[in-house]
């Protein structure tokens, strides 16, 4: 029995997922190494995920000691909860205040930087068009809450919880800019913001993690976007 | 108050009873002010510039925002009465879990409940009481979602309980038909003074979504 043991850790993941990639770094930061690692087709599920993501049935599932988690946010509160001896870095600052400026970022940034970004992967012409004005304006209020923290991350001098929140902005919007064929993130335009993509990568915690090879992303997000822009121009 | 708390907040607003019920709960004094969000007042304005929305705990001059994520504020603040969240990582995961849910899923099909018609609203119908169907899963047997005692995913979901009149006449369903133990549960919190206290009147409710069916044209 594993029952004490802090490292029975388990992942369920896809490979090019960014809900995922936010646990791999944390695990990484919090020197969680001996994981398994199980992929996922997530289309064409396993019974597995059912099992243990019943509600949802998406990954990132994470399985401690046989125990399952999913939401990437409330996962990653997870592992700073379990894992926060003085040995390992913290991923929420301590101060209350500053946990809720956190949280309240990273929900933006799954709800209008990602959701916008990802709107203009499927879409195109005019729609596209309103799509990027709408993530740049997202992108414009995260550019100026890294401004006003007067440092290079958003955890501060070093990375954080929000950092691997806002963690996609570094390496999937390059993947999802070539994929769509447009600019969103200008670095003339947003120069901490492209100051922090190549710092956080860059960043010793996290930098020889995993990231999904670039050409593969770019050529299986090109798939998505022919998939969905059929059936978003549908709905919206 | 001695910590100068206010929040900014409209009577009718699941999201903001929510805060009220927390700062109740904690027996925290706090000056409340309601806004008019068809002319939003500056201070909402400074303090939420970036969704303009309420509800805003303003904590010795410092906004919080988000419903969940201010009450979970509230809880780590006044950390040593009645704890919302449970200690334990995991249990406290699932309870964040779950509130989480009731955002996703609760809200947007009881928005579709009184904002559609025809088939759109039998989606809406269906997709509701699936929700609530889980959640009372969720439920069990136990006295409330936080077990023994009133916690975060209570404080999550019983405000929505204030407009479950106005999703029942504009859907015609009945909660208690398909959901008995959840209005169970529902009844068990109403006994609380916390929780009668900060929910609104769901007749009251109900007349200002007539009010506002009229003027969007939703009818």
């Amino acid at each position: 029995m594993e029952n004490n043991n802090k490292e029975n850790v388990k992942l369920v993941g896809f490979w090019v997922s960014p809900f995922v990639q936010r646990v791999r770094w944390a695990l990484k930061m919090k020197g969680i190494k001996k994981y398994e690692y199980i992929e996922e087709d997530i289309y064409n599920k396993s019974s597995l995920l059912s099992e243990i993501n019943p509600v949802y049935g998406k990954v990132p599932v994470l399985v401690h000691n046989g125990k399952p988690l999913s939401e990437s946010s409330i996962i990653l509160e997870y592992i700073d909860h379990v894992w926060n001896d003085d040995f390992v870095p913290p991923l929420l600052p301590r101060d209350p205040y500053q946990r809720a400026q956190a949280r309240f970022w990273a929900k933006f940034a799954d709800q209008k930087v990602l959701e916008s970004a990802w709107m203009v992967l499927c879409s195109e012409g005019e729609k596209q068009e309103r799509a990027v004005k709408e993530a740049i304006e997202a992108l414009e209020k995260l550019e100026e809450k890294l401004k006003s923290g007067n440092s290079v991350f958003f955890g501060g001098d070093t990375i954080g919880y929000l950092d691997l929140m806002v963690g996609f902005v570094s390496y999937l919007y390059p993947v999802w800019e070539e994929a769509a064929s447009v600019k969103i993130l200008d670095a003339l335009k947003f120069p901490a913001l492209a100051a922090w993509q190549s710092d956080f990568l860059n960043h010793e915690l996290i930098a020889s993690e995993y990231l999904p090879p670039k050409a593969e992303a770019v050529a299986y997000f090109r798939w998505r976007r022919s998939e969905l822009i059929p059936v978003y121009n549908r709905m919206y | 108050m001695a910590d100068g708390v206010v929040l900014l907040d409209t009577y009718f607003s699941m999201f903001g009873m929510r805060a009220r019920l927390a700062l109740a709960e904690k027996g925290i004094d706090y000056e409340y002010k309601e806004e008019n969000l068809g002319d939003k007042s500056p201070v909402l304005l400074e303090m939420n510039p970036v969704h303009k929305k309420i509800p805003v705990l303003i904590h010795n001059g410092k906004p919080v925002c988000e419903s969940l994520i201010i009450v979970q504020y509230i809880d780590e603040v006044w950390k040593d009465n009645s704890p919302l969240l449970p200690s334990d990582p995991y249990q406290r995961a699932q309870a964040r879990f779950w509130a989480d849910f009731v955002d996703k899923k609760v809200y947007d099909a009881g928005r579709r409940l009184w904002t559609t018609k025809g088939d759109e609203l039998e989606t809406a119908k269906k997709d509701f009481i699936e929700a609530l169907k889980l959640l009372e899963a969720e439920l069990g047997e136990k006295p409330y979602f936080g077990g023994e005692n009133f916690g975060f995913v209570d404080v999550a979901l019983i405000t929505y309980s204030s407009w479950f009149y106005t999703y029942e006449t504009c859907g015609n369903f009945s909660v208690e038909e398909h959901c008995p133990k959840l209005m169970e549960w529902v009844k068990r919190c109403m006994e609380k003074e916390s929780v009668s206290k900060s929910l609104a009147d769901p007749k009251k409710i109900y007349d200002f979504v007539l009010f506002l069916k009229k003027k969007h044209g939703f009818e």
